[in-house]
Parts: structure tokens; sequence; C-alpha cells
């Protein structure tokens, strides 16, 4: 194998022409499944949910025109504003805890040395289970009487509370059980911290830097890129948050448990178009999402830019 | 994004698997002392027990008579497998089926149709190809809840709702970040093996069929674990489109049993236990087989954000 290798998509000038005329054949036929499945998929769709959310819809009769009337309704919903005031409180909580958890234990990984390949399965292990399990973990492992979490804290003196029928418990148990998941932001933030250099290391132990400095110094900013993808990912996830709380707190047979609490935006969405057939009134509301995720992903990268270490910039 | 164009690293010019490896390099031995390597064990055992209890748990109740579940003993009182024998009079074994299904045809249909649309997206070079994988980014960036809807209303239109189609058909069309996945490691592959058996004779599927899939083998197992996970574990979708009992996925299928013997006042929680394991032991199965791609496979997609 030549080094040549290692420059991919270098062609001879004179042939150029031709061949990408062939080429642009080729390759249409080759992409040509994602460009039908975008059309009849994605780009449809984004369209009809756009024309639907102007509409009143419950699938059996055609859609009526109704203007703007489900955007103003939607601004007069308690249950949104409900919903709404649910989905931020979750995210606020749960997102900086899981940047906050899994960095700690990739931090410890990433100290462990050899035996890391062990932990790391274990914290990632709760990854592959299904979500709908977890909803049902939830409830046994947070229950107020005889759940587990109660029990170990009774084991310091601590008089647990009601986690699951409490309306103040429930989104705490539901951002506490979120950090169970964590194990894959953890792989992903162990990879960036491996690959910090070690001189830089070096350098900061001959300035006299302890383990805090080295940390708060050169590791975070050094990871900083991963750590900004994780956050972002997670918030993007969190304001889309449904089957663990439909789960535990939704569903045929379940009307005792603190619903309200857990009622998030993507679950009332769900109820609207799926439960309630308000398909018009969905697709209003799954716009309104569409836009708050635009508007959070948007501001954090603009606070990133401040904050992410890029390659290259001076430190 | 700004990565998107640069070729997926390399560790090792030579070899030219190690374009698709993507070894991660060795843990480092930090010189430390013996107290802190011992604080940082024993933070990491502390750790691992609160991370593994609650499969540990789980697994250990649904061998508990019903009286006894919710003891929190970690061994059983009274061992008993009636749970498992029980939890058969609901249909599980069929919703076990159908999820088999769902889950094979899912995953194969999509590592094919996105490794066949990377392959155009890295090999080939034409004008538009990057506005056109803007595209396939900006689609990554859509919430699920705004194409839901009209999704429905077209496998309706089909006559589809009721069936297990739509939870997997979709995919006959690719997905936007496998397709981004794929293509990050097509482009890390060394060209001039195709400009060989180009010169050989071969045609363009022909390279595509038997060296460039070959040689992705790793890329397309993290593919395949990914989705077989994501089609295992969905609720959500067979909510929308399955209606009888028989025609359920696990997942949907479990939450039945949690609305009917849960919350519905027959309270046999030991057999929604069972089931919650029966759900979850394929996963970990899985995961421990592959576990080496699956693992390595994350940690690259992260490097990539």
């Amino acid at each position: 194998m030549s080094t040549a290798a290692l420059t991919p998509f270098r062609r001879t000038p004179s042939s150029r022409g031709g061949a990408e005329r062939r080429d642009r054949r080729a390759a249409l036929l080759f992409i040509s499944p994602w460009i039908v499945g975008f059309l009849l998929f994605t780009a449809y769709p984004v369209l009809y949910t756009g024309y639907l959310s102007l509409t009143d819809y419950d699938v059996i009769n055609d859609p009526s025109f109704v203007g703007t009337a489900n955007f103003e309704e939607l601004l007069q919903d308690p249950k949104v504003s409900l919903a709404l005031r649910n989905t931020f409180v979750f995210v606020l909580f749960s997102v900086p805890a899981q940047a906050v958890v899994s960095l700690g234990l990739a931090l410890l990984l990433n100290a462990a040395g050899r035996a890391s390949g062990f932990f790391r399965t274990a914290f990632f292990l709760p990854k592959m289970t299904p979500p709908v399990a977890i909803g049902i973990l939830l409830l046994l492992l947070f229950n107020g009487q005889s759940g587990l979490i109660n029990e170990a804290l009774g084991l310091v003196g601590i008089d647990g509370p009601s986690w699951t029928t409490d309306p103040t418990w429930v989104k705490p148990g539901l951002a506490m059980m979120s950090l169970w998941t964590v194990g894959g932001s953890v792989i992903i933030l162990l990879a960036a911290l491996r690959n910090v250099p070690e001189e830089l290391y070096d350098a900061a132990r001959c300035d006299g830097a302890g383990w805090w400095r080295r940390t708060w110094h050169v590791t975070l900013p050094m990871i900083s890129g991963a750590l900004f993808f994780v956050v972002i990912v997670d918030t993007i996830a969190g304001f889309q948050s449904f089957t663990e709380a439909y789960t535990a707190f939704f569903g045929s047979g379940n009307t005792t448990y603190g619903n309200d609490a857990a009622l998030f935006y993507s679950i009332y969405l769900f109820q609207q178009a799926f439960e309630f057939l308000h398909m018009g009134y969905a697709a209003a509301l799954a716009w309104v999402l569409f836009l708050i995720i635009m508007v959070v992903t948007f501001v954090q990268v603009r606070v990133s830019k401040r904050l992410v270490y890029l390659e290259g910039e001076q430190r | 994004m700004t990565a998107v164009d640069t070729p997926a690293p390399r560790t090792d010019p030579v070899a030219p698997h190690a374009a698709v490896a993507h070894e991660e390099p060795p843990p480092r031995r930090r010189p430390g002392s013996r107290l802190q390597r011992a604080l940082v064990t024993a933070a990491l055992v502390l750790l691992t027990v609160v991370f593994v209890y609650p499969f540990v748990w789980l697994v250990s109740a649904s061998f508990k008579p019903r009286g006894e579940v919710f003891d929190n003993r970690l061994i059983p009182r009274t061992f008993t497998l009636d749970n498992y024998v029980e939890v058969w009079n609901e249909p599980i074994g069929q919703w076990l089926v159908n999820t088999a299904l769902v889950t094979v045809l899912a995953t194969v249909t999509v590592t094919l149709s996105s490794a066949l649309v990377a392959w155009g997206f890295s090999y080939f070079r034409f004008r538009g190809r990057g506005v056109l994988f803007g595209v396939v980014l900006a689609t990554m960036m859509l919430p699920g809840a705004v194409t839901m809807i009209p999704t429905y209303l077209i496998w309706d239109a089909l006559g589809q709702v009721g069936t297990l189609t739509p939870l997997w058909a979709g995919n006959l069309f690719g997905s936007a970040f496998y397709i981004f996945l794929l293509r990050q490691f097509f482009l890390g592959l060394p060209r001039d093996v195709f400009e060989a058996a180009t010169l050989d004779g071969a045609n363009n599927w022909q390279v595509f069929w038997h060296i460039g899939l070959p040689l992705t083998k790793p890329a397309l197992v993290v593919v395949a674990l990914f989705e077989f996970q994501a089609a295992w574990t969905d609720l959500m979708r067979p909510l929308i489109y399955l209606r009888d009992t028989a025609d359920f996925t696990v997942p949907r299928g479990l939450k039945s049993m949690l609305d009917q013997f849960g919350f519905g006042g027959e309270w046999h929680w030991e057999i929604v236990i069972t089931a919650s394991v029966i759900a979850t032991v394929p996963m970990i199965v899985l995961f421990f087989l592959g576990q080496r791609h699956f693992v390595r496979g994350i940690a690259t997609t992260g490097n990539k954000g």
C-alpha cells in the first residue's frame, strides 16, 4: 500500500470533465434511496405539518382551514404552559447533572489505567436497557414506601419523599433516573480525554500545577469540544423526552399518579395527535417545539463560541 | 459541524484496515501515588455497584414469589420460576417474534441503504454534492415530532396502520445519522484500491459491493448495533401504529402489561418485572457480543462532533 492512499479524491485535471459527468449519474443512482426517502418522509411531511398546523383535522373528516387559530389557542392552553414549564425544568436540571456526572465518571476512568475497560462496560450497560423498562424501574426504585432509593436514604437517616406520587418530587426522580444512562456520554468524553497530549500535563507539572489546576486549565479546555457536543445532544434529547415519563405516568389505567408533574411537551403533543386526534393542533405544537429547539441550540452554539477551545487557536 | 469534510483520522498509515478500525490510544499510566490509585479504584467499584445494582435488583425480583418482590433482598428468600412460567400467559412469545422480525428488517435495510447512499456521497465527485450532503445533515436536527403526523397519514393511506411495516420500511431510504457516520469511514479508505479494481474492469457497483463494503465492516457493525438497539427498544412508533395485542412489539407489550398489572388494579408487579427482564436481556447479550465495536464506534462518532 503506497502512501498515495492518504489522499483520496485526487484526480488528474485532464480527465475531470467527462469523469464528473459519469460520476454524477452513478452517484445519483447510489444516492437515490435517500432522495426518495427525503422527498417522501421529510420534505413532504415538513410542508404538510405546516399546512396542518393551520387547520382543524381529526383524521376522519377533511382538514378545514382555521388560519392561526391553533397557535392562538396554544398560547392560552394552560396544559401547554404546564408542559413547557415541566420540560424546561427537567432539561435545566437533567442536562447539567448529566454533564457533570459523565465528566466525573470519564475523569475517574481516565485515571484508572488498565482496569478502565471493565468499569466502562459497567457504566455503559444501563444504556442497553429499553426506555420502557427504565420507566418501570423508576416506579419500583423510587417507590415511596418500599423503593430501594428511600431504603438507601433511610440508612443515612433521611426519610425519603414519595418520588412517584408527590408532584414536587416527580421531576427530580426522572432527572435522577436519567443519570443512570449517561454511559454514552462517558465514552465520548473518555475518548476526548485520551486525546489530550501528555506534554501539556508535563508542562503544567513543571509549572507546579496540582491535579485540580491541571484539570481546570488543561483538561477542561482541551475536551471542551466533546463536552459541548454532549450537552447539545442531551439538550435536544431532553426537550423530546417521552418514553420513560410516558411509561411511568401516562397510558391507560393510570390516572392516580402525578400525571401533571410529568406532563412533558412531547407527551402532550403525542396525546393531542394520537389520543385526542387533534392533528392540526398537534402540528402547531410540533412547530413550536421545533422553534424552541432551534433557538436553544442557537444560543448554546453562540455561548460555546466563547468557551470552546478550538485547535490552532492560542490558548 | 466543521469536521464534516475532513477524512476520518488514520492512526496507522501503513495498514489499510487501521483506517476504519479507529483504535483508541492505550490508557496512559500516569505517575500517581499508590493511595491515589487505590482511591480511584475504590470510587469506581462503588459507582459500578450503583450502576449495575438496578439490574441485579430487577433480575433478582423476577425470581421472587409475588409477596416478596418488594423486600429489596439481593438473594430471594424463596426462589421461584413461577413468574417465568406465568408471563407466558401473555402473548409475549408473539411479541418477541414481532420484535425480532421488525428489528432484523430495520437493521438490515438501514445498514445497506445508508451504506449505499454514503458511498454515493463519498466515492464520487459531482456538482451539488456539498449542498445535498448539507441537506442530509440538516435533517439530522429536525425533531421527529415535525414529521410524525404526515408520516402516519402516509402509512394510513397505504393501508399499513395496524401492521409492522411502518416500524421498519422507512429504513429502506437510509438514515441521515448513519449516512454521515458511514461517509466518514468511507472517506478514510485508501482510494487506490478502488482505482486498481476499476482498471481491472470492475464497474461502480462491483467496486462498492466487493471492495468498499467489506473494508467498512467495523463501521457497518456499529451502525447495525445502533439500529438494532433503536428498533428493539422503540415505544413511540408501536404506540402510534399498532392496534391489536397480537401485533405488539416487546416494549409496546411491556407498556400494556404495566397498564394492566401495575396500574390496572391487578397488582401483579412480579409479572411486569419478569417481562422487563425478558425485554432487556437480548440487548445485554447483543452488547456483550459486539461491545468492542460498539464502544469504539460511539467514541468515534463523539470525536466527529
